[in-house]
Protein backbone atom coordinates (compact mmCIF):
# COMPACT_ATOMS: atom_id res chain seq x y z
CA UNK A 1 0.00 0.00 0.00
CA UNK A 2 2.77 2.34 1.19
CA UNK A 3 4.36 2.01 -2.34
CA UNK A 4 1.24 1.14 -4.60
CA UNK A 5 -0.50 4.59 -3.61
CA UNK A 6 2.46 6.91 -4.61
CA UNK A 7 3.09 5.00 -7.92
CA UNK A 8 -0.36 4.80 -8.81
CA UNK A 9 -0.43 8.81 -8.06
CA UNK A 10 3.07 9.12 -10.31
CA UNK A 11 1.37 6.86 -13.14
CA UNK A 12 -1.79 8.09 -13.75
CA UNK A 13 -0.17 12.04 -13.78
CA UNK A 14 2.49 10.64 -16.14
CA UNK A 15 -0.31 9.39 -18.16
CA UNK A 16 -2.41 12.40 -18.34
CA UNK A 17 0.63 14.63 -19.29
CA UNK A 18 1.17 12.12 -22.16
CA UNK A 19 -2.06 11.83 -23.28
CA UNK A 20 -2.55 15.56 -23.42
CA UNK A 21 0.24 16.05 -25.60
CA UNK A 22 -1.62 14.07 -28.60
CA UNK A 23 -5.61 14.59 -27.19
CA UNK A 24 -6.28 18.30 -26.87
CA UNK A 25 -9.73 17.33 -25.02
CA UNK A 26 -7.46 15.93 -21.77
CA UNK A 27 -5.23 19.28 -22.04
CA UNK A 28 -7.24 20.63 -18.72
CA UNK A 29 -6.01 17.70 -17.22
CA UNK A 30 -2.88 18.09 -18.12
CA UNK A 31 -3.44 21.77 -16.42
CA UNK A 32 -5.28 20.39 -13.25
CA UNK A 33 -1.85 18.38 -13.03
CA UNK A 34 0.55 21.50 -13.53
CA UNK A 35 -1.30 23.33 -10.41
CA UNK A 36 -0.64 20.33 -8.28
CA UNK A 37 2.99 20.04 -9.45
CA UNK A 38 3.84 23.76 -8.89
CA UNK A 39 1.74 23.44 -5.27
CA UNK A 40 4.08 20.09 -4.67
CA UNK A 41 7.11 22.09 -5.28
CA UNK A 42 6.40 24.74 -3.25
CA UNK A 43 5.65 22.38 -0.51
CA UNK A 44 9.24 20.83 -1.29
CA UNK A 45 11.06 23.97 -0.68
CA UNK A 46 9.41 23.91 2.96
CA UNK A 47 10.65 20.36 3.17
CA UNK A 48 13.88 20.99 2.10
CA UNK A 49 14.13 23.69 4.70
CA UNK A 50 12.97 21.48 7.66
CA UNK A 51 15.34 18.67 6.05
CA UNK A 52 18.43 21.32 6.31
CA UNK A 53 17.55 22.36 9.79
CA UNK A 54 17.15 19.02 11.57
CA UNK A 55 20.50 17.92 9.70
CA UNK A 56 22.41 20.69 10.92
CA UNK A 57 20.91 20.58 14.31
CA UNK A 58 21.61 17.17 14.20
CA UNK A 59 25.75 17.42 13.66
CA UNK A 60 26.32 20.25 16.41
CA UNK A 61 23.96 18.63 19.02
CA UNK A 62 26.60 15.42 18.25
CA UNK A 63 29.86 17.83 17.86
CA UNK A 64 30.36 16.18 14.77
CA UNK A 65 34.04 17.43 12.37
CA UNK A 66 33.20 20.88 11.11
CA UNK A 67 30.02 21.79 13.42
CA UNK A 68 30.50 24.99 13.47
CA UNK A 69 30.19 25.49 9.34
CA UNK A 70 26.71 24.11 10.43
CA UNK A 71 26.03 26.62 13.40
CA UNK A 72 26.45 29.57 10.71
CA UNK A 73 24.34 27.80 8.37
CA UNK A 74 21.44 27.59 10.88
CA UNK A 75 21.99 31.14 12.02
CA UNK A 76 22.03 32.04 8.29
CA UNK A 77 18.94 29.90 7.12
CA UNK A 78 16.60 31.27 9.90
CA UNK A 79 18.06 35.07 10.51
CA UNK A 80 16.58 35.18 6.99
CA UNK A 81 13.44 32.82 7.43
CA UNK A 82 12.65 35.17 10.21
CA UNK A 83 13.42 38.94 8.87
CA UNK A 84 11.74 37.69 5.64
CA UNK A 85 8.30 35.88 7.50
CA UNK A 86 7.81 39.09 10.30
CA UNK A 87 8.86 41.61 7.06
CA UNK A 88 11.97 43.02 8.84
CA UNK A 89 12.21 46.84 7.75
CA UNK A 90 8.99 46.81 5.59
CA UNK A 91 6.80 49.88 5.41
CA UNK A 92 3.46 49.01 5.40
CA UNK A 93 0.86 49.97 2.37
CA UNK A 94 -1.75 49.98 4.60
CA UNK A 95 -1.29 51.51 8.12
CA UNK A 96 -4.34 49.73 9.65
CA UNK A 97 -2.45 46.19 8.28
CA UNK A 98 1.09 46.21 9.88
CA UNK A 99 2.31 43.40 7.69
CA UNK A 100 0.54 44.49 4.25
CA UNK A 101 3.82 45.53 2.48
CA UNK A 102 6.04 43.91 0.19
CA UNK A 103 8.48 40.82 1.88
CA UNK A 104 11.31 42.24 -0.28
CA UNK A 105 10.86 46.00 -0.53
CA UNK A 106 13.87 48.08 -1.28
CA UNK A 107 15.39 48.62 2.11
CA UNK A 108 13.87 46.10 4.31
CA UNK A 109 16.18 43.37 6.09
CA UNK A 110 15.23 41.03 3.11
CA UNK A 111 16.25 43.12 0.51
CA UNK A 112 18.84 44.21 2.77
CA UNK A 113 20.31 40.67 3.35
CA UNK A 114 19.84 39.68 -0.80
CA UNK A 115 21.82 42.67 -2.09
CA UNK A 116 24.74 42.95 0.57
CA UNK A 117 25.11 39.19 2.00
CA UNK A 118 23.96 36.67 -0.98
CA UNK A 119 24.30 38.77 -3.78
CA UNK A 120 28.78 39.61 -3.09
CA UNK A 121 29.06 36.22 -1.41
CA UNK A 122 27.64 34.07 -4.19
CA UNK A 123 29.55 35.87 -7.07
CA UNK A 124 32.85 35.97 -5.15
CA UNK A 125 32.64 31.92 -4.94
CA UNK A 126 31.65 31.43 -8.61
CA UNK A 127 34.65 34.17 -9.67
CA UNK A 128 36.81 31.91 -7.52
CA UNK A 129 36.50 29.36 -10.37
CA UNK A 130 39.45 31.36 -12.22
CA UNK A 131 42.08 31.05 -9.48
CA UNK A 132 41.01 27.39 -9.82
CA UNK A 133 41.16 26.91 -13.34
CA UNK A 134 44.46 28.39 -13.65
CA UNK A 135 46.14 26.58 -10.84
CA UNK A 136 44.67 22.83 -12.41
CA UNK A 137 45.92 24.10 -15.78
CA UNK A 138 49.23 24.70 -14.57
CA UNK A 139 49.57 21.60 -12.73
CA UNK A 140 47.16 18.78 -14.49
CA UNK A 141 47.03 20.46 -18.42
CA UNK A 142 49.47 17.51 -19.80
CA UNK A 143 50.35 16.61 -23.37
CA UNK A 144 51.41 13.06 -22.47
CA UNK A 145 49.15 11.44 -25.41
CA UNK A 146 47.58 12.07 -28.56
CA UNK A 147 43.89 12.52 -26.85
CA UNK A 148 45.70 15.12 -24.55
CA UNK A 149 47.26 16.69 -27.40
CA UNK A 150 44.16 17.70 -29.01
CA UNK A 151 42.08 18.61 -26.35
CA UNK A 152 44.90 20.69 -25.41
CA UNK A 153 44.92 22.38 -29.05
CA UNK A 154 41.24 22.82 -29.26
CA UNK A 155 41.42 24.93 -26.03
CA UNK A 156 44.05 27.22 -27.08
CA UNK A 157 41.61 27.51 -30.27
CA UNK A 158 38.53 28.28 -28.10
CA UNK A 159 40.52 30.27 -25.56
CA UNK A 160 42.36 32.57 -28.09
CA UNK A 161 39.01 32.99 -30.23
CA UNK A 162 36.75 33.98 -27.74
CA UNK A 163 39.34 37.09 -27.41
CA UNK A 164 40.46 39.79 -28.96
CA UNK A 165 44.00 38.29 -29.01
CA UNK A 166 42.79 35.60 -31.64
CA UNK A 167 40.87 38.13 -34.46
CA UNK A 168 44.15 40.61 -33.67
CA UNK A 169 46.65 37.57 -34.34
CA UNK A 170 45.05 35.99 -37.43
CA UNK A 171 44.29 39.68 -38.88
CA UNK A 172 46.77 39.39 -42.02
CA UNK A 173 44.10 36.60 -43.13
CA UNK A 174 42.28 37.54 -45.94
CA UNK A 175 38.43 37.19 -45.61
CA UNK A 176 38.09 34.47 -48.24
CA UNK A 177 39.82 32.36 -45.75
CA UNK A 178 38.29 33.80 -42.09
CA UNK A 179 37.26 29.87 -41.18
CA UNK A 180 41.51 29.81 -40.91
CA UNK A 181 41.33 32.50 -38.35
CA UNK A 182 41.33 31.90 -34.65
CA UNK A 183 37.20 32.96 -34.30
CA UNK A 184 36.74 31.08 -37.59
CA UNK A 185 37.88 27.91 -36.12
CA UNK A 186 36.31 28.39 -33.05
CA UNK A 187 32.79 28.73 -34.98
CA UNK A 188 33.63 25.46 -36.31
CA UNK A 189 34.41 23.89 -33.09
CA UNK A 190 31.90 25.29 -31.75
CA UNK A 191 29.14 24.82 -34.55
CA UNK A 192 30.44 20.81 -36.19
CA UNK A 193 32.51 19.18 -33.73
CA UNK A 194 30.73 20.40 -30.49
CA UNK A 195 26.97 20.67 -31.96
CA UNK A 196 27.74 16.56 -33.21
CA UNK A 197 29.12 15.05 -30.11
CA UNK A 198 26.19 17.35 -28.20
CA UNK A 199 23.30 15.93 -29.99
CA UNK A 200 25.11 12.39 -29.73
CA UNK A 201 24.71 12.90 -25.85
CA UNK A 202 21.06 14.41 -25.83
CA UNK A 203 19.54 11.08 -27.86
CA UNK A 204 21.09 9.12 -26.10
CA UNK A 205 19.93 10.87 -23.14
CA UNK A 206 16.66 11.51 -24.13
CA UNK A 207 16.10 7.68 -25.14
CA UNK A 208 17.56 6.39 -21.57
CA UNK A 209 14.72 9.28 -19.94
CA UNK A 210 11.88 7.61 -22.47
CA UNK A 211 13.35 4.09 -20.81
CA UNK A 212 13.32 4.79 -17.49
CA UNK A 213 9.57 6.85 -17.55
CA UNK A 214 7.99 4.16 -18.87
CA UNK A 215 9.78 1.72 -16.20
CA UNK A 216 8.03 4.29 -13.49
CA UNK A 217 5.46 4.53 -15.23
CA UNK A 218 4.10 0.82 -15.39
CA UNK A 219 5.69 0.51 -11.62
CA UNK A 220 9.25 -1.43 -12.47
CA UNK A 221 11.18 0.84 -10.94
CA UNK A 222 10.13 2.08 -8.03
CA UNK A 223 13.38 3.39 -6.24
CA UNK A 224 12.54 7.01 -6.07
CA UNK A 225 10.33 6.22 -3.41
CA UNK A 226 12.70 5.28 -1.37
CA UNK A 227 13.53 1.89 0.50
CA UNK A 228 11.12 1.74 3.40
CA UNK B 1 65.03 27.32 -11.35
CA UNK B 2 63.23 24.09 -12.46
CA UNK B 3 62.68 22.63 -9.18
CA UNK B 4 61.26 26.52 -7.76
CA UNK B 5 58.51 25.99 -10.67
CA UNK B 6 57.97 22.66 -10.26
CA UNK B 7 57.03 22.95 -6.54
CA UNK B 8 55.26 26.74 -7.56
CA UNK B 9 53.36 27.94 -4.71
CA UNK B 10 49.45 28.34 -5.79
CA UNK B 11 49.28 31.43 -4.31
CA UNK B 12 51.77 32.88 -7.04
CA UNK B 13 49.37 31.68 -10.05
CA UNK B 14 46.48 33.44 -7.53
CA UNK B 15 48.34 36.88 -7.38
CA UNK B 16 49.19 36.49 -10.93
CA UNK B 17 45.19 35.88 -11.89
CA UNK B 18 44.19 38.74 -9.54
CA UNK B 19 46.89 41.46 -11.46
CA UNK B 20 45.60 39.79 -15.36
CA UNK B 21 41.87 40.85 -13.94
CA UNK B 22 42.31 43.76 -12.19
CA UNK B 23 44.80 45.83 -14.30
CA UNK B 24 42.79 45.91 -16.72
CA UNK B 25 40.01 46.12 -15.35
CA UNK B 26 41.42 49.74 -13.68
CA UNK B 27 42.94 50.34 -16.99
CA UNK B 28 39.78 50.57 -18.99
CA UNK B 29 41.00 49.31 -22.34
CA UNK B 30 38.34 47.87 -24.91
CA UNK B 31 38.75 46.07 -27.94
CA UNK B 32 36.85 46.12 -30.99
CA UNK B 33 33.93 43.12 -31.27
CA UNK B 34 32.36 42.44 -34.22
CA UNK B 35 29.05 40.40 -33.64
CA UNK B 36 29.03 36.67 -34.81
CA UNK B 37 25.80 35.21 -36.77
CA UNK B 38 24.37 34.16 -33.79
CA UNK B 39 24.38 36.71 -32.29
CA UNK B 40 23.36 38.88 -34.90
CA UNK B 41 20.23 36.53 -34.95
CA UNK B 42 19.30 37.33 -31.75
CA UNK B 43 19.86 41.38 -32.16
CA UNK B 44 17.61 40.96 -36.20
CA UNK B 45 14.91 39.09 -34.15
CA UNK B 46 14.23 41.94 -31.59
CA UNK B 47 15.29 44.62 -34.00
CA UNK B 48 12.94 43.41 -36.50
CA UNK B 49 9.79 42.89 -34.71
CA UNK B 50 7.33 45.73 -35.47
CA UNK B 51 7.20 47.70 -32.44
CA UNK B 52 5.12 47.24 -29.55
CA UNK B 53 5.49 43.91 -29.91
CA UNK B 54 4.97 41.23 -26.79
CA UNK B 55 8.06 39.90 -25.44
CA UNK B 56 8.81 37.53 -22.47
CA UNK B 57 11.67 37.61 -20.99
CA UNK B 58 12.63 34.81 -18.23
CA UNK B 59 15.04 35.53 -15.75
CA UNK B 60 16.56 32.16 -14.69
CA UNK B 61 19.61 32.64 -13.10
CA UNK B 62 20.58 33.91 -9.99
CA UNK B 63 23.86 36.23 -8.90
CA UNK B 64 26.15 33.78 -8.45
CA UNK B 65 26.63 34.26 -12.87
CA UNK B 66 25.37 37.99 -12.84
CA UNK B 67 28.41 38.79 -13.59
CA UNK B 68 28.30 36.82 -16.66
CA UNK B 69 24.57 37.40 -17.51
CA UNK B 70 23.44 41.15 -16.17
CA UNK B 71 25.16 42.71 -18.94
CA UNK B 72 23.11 40.52 -21.35
CA UNK B 73 19.91 41.46 -19.90
CA UNK B 74 20.76 45.02 -20.22
CA UNK B 75 21.31 44.84 -23.30
CA UNK B 76 18.55 43.10 -24.15
CA UNK B 77 16.05 45.29 -22.35
CA UNK B 78 17.69 48.53 -23.48
CA UNK B 79 17.03 47.45 -27.08
CA UNK B 80 13.33 45.88 -26.31
CA UNK B 81 12.71 49.59 -24.82
CA UNK B 82 14.25 51.43 -28.17
CA UNK B 83 11.53 49.31 -29.94
CA UNK B 84 9.17 49.76 -27.20
CA UNK B 85 8.15 46.00 -27.17
CA UNK B 86 5.63 45.17 -24.61
CA UNK B 87 7.79 42.99 -22.00
CA UNK B 88 6.77 40.65 -19.85
CA UNK B 89 9.56 39.34 -17.10
CA UNK B 90 9.44 36.25 -14.69
CA UNK B 91 11.63 33.97 -13.53
CA UNK B 92 11.41 29.92 -13.02
CA UNK B 93 14.34 30.39 -9.92
CA UNK B 94 13.90 31.94 -6.63
CA UNK B 95 16.68 34.11 -6.52
CA UNK B 96 15.80 35.92 -9.91
CA UNK B 97 13.22 37.43 -8.74
CA UNK B 98 15.13 40.46 -7.40
CA UNK B 99 17.08 40.56 -10.24
CA UNK B 100 14.07 41.31 -12.34
CA UNK B 101 13.16 44.40 -9.83
CA UNK B 102 16.68 45.86 -9.99
CA UNK B 103 16.43 45.63 -13.98
CA UNK B 104 13.04 47.11 -14.28
CA UNK B 105 14.45 49.69 -11.58
CA UNK B 106 17.40 50.61 -13.17
CA UNK B 107 17.22 50.43 -16.82
CA UNK B 108 13.12 51.02 -17.54
CA UNK B 109 12.75 53.29 -14.55
CA UNK B 110 15.98 55.54 -14.29
CA UNK B 111 17.43 55.21 -18.25
CA UNK B 112 14.29 55.56 -20.13
CA UNK B 113 12.95 57.96 -17.54
CA UNK B 114 12.00 60.36 -20.09
CA UNK B 115 9.58 57.78 -22.50
CA UNK B 116 7.61 57.24 -18.73
CA UNK B 117 7.02 53.57 -19.59
CA UNK B 118 4.32 52.61 -17.53
CA UNK B 119 3.77 49.00 -15.61
CA UNK B 120 1.27 47.29 -16.96
CA UNK B 121 0.77 48.91 -19.89
CA UNK B 122 4.67 48.85 -21.23
CA UNK B 123 5.81 46.48 -18.91
CA UNK B 124 4.86 43.98 -16.62
CA UNK B 125 7.03 41.81 -13.51
CA UNK B 126 4.77 38.46 -13.38
CA UNK B 127 7.42 37.04 -10.47
CA UNK B 128 8.27 33.79 -9.48
CA UNK B 129 6.83 30.68 -10.63
CA UNK B 130 8.15 27.51 -8.68
CA UNK B 131 6.62 24.88 -11.23
CA UNK B 132 9.83 24.56 -13.17
CA UNK B 133 9.29 22.86 -16.45
CA UNK B 134 5.56 22.25 -15.96
CA UNK B 135 5.32 25.57 -15.72
CA UNK B 136 6.25 26.33 -18.95
CA UNK B 137 3.95 23.29 -20.24
CA UNK B 138 0.99 24.58 -18.76
CA UNK B 139 1.55 27.98 -19.99
CA UNK B 140 1.81 26.84 -23.51
CA UNK B 141 -1.72 26.16 -23.46
CA UNK B 142 -2.94 28.63 -20.37
CA UNK B 143 -0.62 31.20 -19.78
CA UNK B 144 -2.83 33.11 -16.43
CA UNK B 145 -3.23 29.36 -15.15
CA UNK B 146 0.27 29.68 -14.04
CA UNK B 147 0.51 33.11 -13.52
CA UNK B 148 -2.82 34.38 -12.64
CA UNK B 149 -1.82 37.57 -10.91
CA UNK B 150 1.60 40.23 -11.55
CA UNK B 151 4.01 40.08 -8.39
CA UNK B 152 2.03 42.82 -7.27
CA UNK B 153 -1.01 40.01 -6.88
CA UNK B 154 -2.93 42.22 -9.14
CA UNK B 155 -5.17 39.99 -11.34
CA UNK B 156 -3.92 40.00 -15.25
CA UNK B 157 -7.58 40.70 -16.07
CA UNK B 158 -7.36 43.94 -14.15
CA UNK B 159 -8.06 47.18 -15.86
CA UNK B 160 -4.60 48.64 -14.95
CA UNK B 161 -2.51 45.67 -16.64
CA UNK B 162 -3.90 46.19 -20.77
CA UNK B 163 -0.78 45.19 -21.80
CA UNK B 164 -1.86 41.45 -19.88
CA UNK B 165 -5.60 41.07 -21.38
CA UNK B 166 -4.54 39.79 -24.69
CA UNK B 167 -2.51 36.80 -23.15
CA UNK B 168 -3.84 33.47 -23.37
CA UNK B 169 -1.49 31.12 -24.01
CA UNK B 170 2.48 30.99 -24.67
CA UNK B 171 2.31 31.46 -28.58
CA UNK B 172 0.58 34.75 -27.88
CA UNK B 173 4.12 35.93 -26.96
CA UNK B 174 6.12 36.99 -30.12
CA UNK B 175 9.13 36.57 -28.63
CA UNK B 176 10.89 34.45 -25.55
CA UNK B 177 14.26 35.72 -24.31
CA UNK B 178 15.66 33.20 -21.73
CA UNK B 179 18.41 34.53 -19.73
CA UNK B 180 19.61 31.25 -18.16
CA UNK B 181 22.22 29.38 -16.42
CA UNK B 182 21.21 26.10 -15.72
CA UNK B 183 18.00 24.32 -15.10
CA UNK B 184 15.08 24.97 -15.53
CA UNK B 185 16.33 27.34 -18.18
CA UNK B 186 17.63 26.66 -21.91
CA UNK B 187 16.69 23.32 -22.78
CA UNK B 188 13.22 23.39 -21.25
CA UNK B 189 12.25 26.62 -22.92
CA UNK B 190 13.22 25.11 -26.28
CA UNK B 191 11.52 21.40 -25.64
CA UNK B 192 8.49 22.61 -23.97
CA UNK B 193 8.02 26.21 -26.37
CA UNK B 194 10.32 26.75 -29.01
CA UNK B 195 9.65 23.28 -29.95
CA UNK B 196 6.26 22.54 -29.87
CA UNK B 197 4.22 26.32 -30.38
CA UNK B 198 7.53 27.53 -33.01
CA UNK B 199 7.65 30.03 -30.83
CA UNK B 200 11.03 32.40 -31.57
CA UNK B 201 13.65 31.98 -28.67
CA UNK B 202 16.35 34.01 -27.99
CA UNK B 203 18.78 32.60 -25.18
CA UNK B 204 21.41 34.43 -23.51
CA UNK B 205 23.98 31.77 -21.82
CA UNK B 206 26.96 31.48 -19.33
CA UNK B 207 30.15 30.30 -20.99
CA UNK B 208 29.20 26.54 -19.15
CA UNK B 209 25.93 26.23 -20.41
CA UNK B 210 26.59 27.65 -24.29
CA UNK B 211 27.49 24.58 -26.18
CA UNK B 212 24.30 22.60 -25.07
CA UNK B 213 22.68 25.54 -27.05
CA UNK B 214 24.49 24.84 -30.21
CA UNK B 215 22.35 22.03 -31.43
CA UNK B 216 19.19 24.08 -31.49
CA UNK B 217 20.66 26.67 -33.51
CA UNK B 218 19.02 27.66 -35.82
CA UNK B 219 15.65 25.89 -35.81
CA UNK B 220 14.65 25.89 -32.35
CA UNK B 221 16.69 28.98 -31.47
CA UNK B 222 16.76 32.08 -33.28
CA UNK B 223 19.72 33.38 -31.63
CA UNK B 224 22.06 32.91 -29.00
CA UNK B 225 24.15 35.32 -26.58
CA UNK B 226 27.26 32.90 -25.02
CA UNK B 227 28.74 34.33 -22.42
CA UNK B 228 30.21 37.39 -21.44
CA UNK B 229 31.57 37.72 -25.25
CA UNK B 230 28.02 37.05 -26.67
CA UNK B 231 26.56 40.41 -24.46
CA UNK B 232 29.88 42.22 -26.11
CA UNK B 233 28.94 41.43 -29.49
CA UNK B 234 25.35 42.03 -28.68
CA UNK B 235 26.67 45.66 -26.84
CA UNK B 236 28.57 46.13 -30.35
CA UNK B 237 25.60 45.51 -32.73
CA UNK B 238 23.65 48.10 -30.25
CA UNK B 239 25.99 50.59 -30.93
CA UNK B 240 26.05 50.12 -34.56
CA UNK B 241 22.76 50.59 -35.26
CA UNK B 242 22.33 53.25 -32.08
CA UNK B 243 25.20 55.39 -32.08
CA UNK B 244 24.34 56.55 -28.62
CA UNK B 245 25.40 52.97 -26.89
CA UNK B 246 28.90 53.21 -27.99
CA UNK B 247 29.02 55.24 -25.23
CA UNK B 248 31.45 52.83 -22.19
CA UNK B 249 28.51 53.37 -19.82
CA UNK B 250 26.30 51.30 -22.04
CA UNK B 251 29.05 48.71 -22.55
CA UNK B 252 29.61 46.34 -19.49
CA UNK B 253 30.87 43.53 -21.11
CA UNK B 254 32.65 45.31 -24.04
CA UNK B 255 34.80 46.29 -20.73
CA UNK B 256 34.87 42.76 -19.14
CA UNK B 257 36.62 41.60 -22.45
CA UNK B 258 39.71 43.08 -21.76
CA UNK B 259 40.22 41.38 -18.28
CA UNK B 260 38.68 38.18 -20.04
CA UNK B 261 41.49 38.61 -22.54
CA UNK B 262 44.50 38.84 -20.25
CA UNK B 263 43.31 35.70 -18.02
CA UNK B 264 43.05 33.66 -21.48
CA UNK B 265 46.53 34.45 -22.36
CA UNK B 266 47.50 33.67 -18.19
CA UNK B 267 45.79 29.97 -18.78
CA UNK B 268 47.65 29.71 -21.87
CA UNK B 269 51.06 30.52 -20.61
CA UNK B 270 50.34 28.44 -17.59
CA UNK B 271 49.57 25.50 -19.66
CA UNK B 272 52.91 25.81 -22.02
CA UNK B 273 55.01 26.64 -18.59
CA UNK B 274 52.97 23.61 -17.14
CA UNK B 275 54.39 21.54 -20.16
CA UNK B 276 57.20 22.43 -20.41
CA UNK B 277 58.41 21.40 -17.27
CA UNK B 278 56.59 18.02 -17.67
CA UNK B 279 58.81 17.96 -20.56
CA UNK B 280 62.39 19.45 -19.33
CA UNK B 281 61.78 16.57 -16.28
CA UNK B 282 61.43 14.14 -18.92
CA UNK B 283 64.55 15.15 -20.17
CA UNK B 284 66.37 15.08 -17.34
CA UNK B 285 64.92 11.57 -16.69
CA UNK B 286 65.89 10.04 -19.89
CA UNK B 287 69.84 11.27 -19.05
CA UNK B 288 69.91 9.98 -16.05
Amino acid sequence: MKSNIPWLIAAVTGCTMIVAWFVPVAKDWRDEAGTWYEILAAIAFVLGGANLFTQHLQKISARRAGWGYSAVTLVAFVGTLVVGLLKVGVIPDDPNYPWSGYHQEEGSALWWLFYYVYNPLTAAMFALLAFYVASAAFRAFRVKNAEATLLLSTAFIVLLGRTYAGAWLTSPVPDEYSALTFPGLTAIILGVFNTAGQRAIMIGIALGVAATSLKVLLGVDRSYLGSD
Amino acid sequence: MLDFLKNLDRRWIFLAMLLAVAIPVVMQKTFPEKPTKLVQDAFDAIENLPDESNVLFSFDYEPSTEGELAPMAKALIRHCCLKRHKMFFMTLWPGGLPLIEQNIEDIISKEYEEEHFARGKDYLNLGYNAGREVAIIVMGTNFKRMFPTDNDKIPLDDPTLPMAHDIDRLDDMDLIVDISAGYPGMKEWVQYAASPYGIKLVIASTAVQAPQAYPYYPNQLTGVLAAIKGAAEYEAALGEKYPKYRDPAFNDAIRRMAPQLWAHLLIIGLILLGNGIYFAERIKGTRR
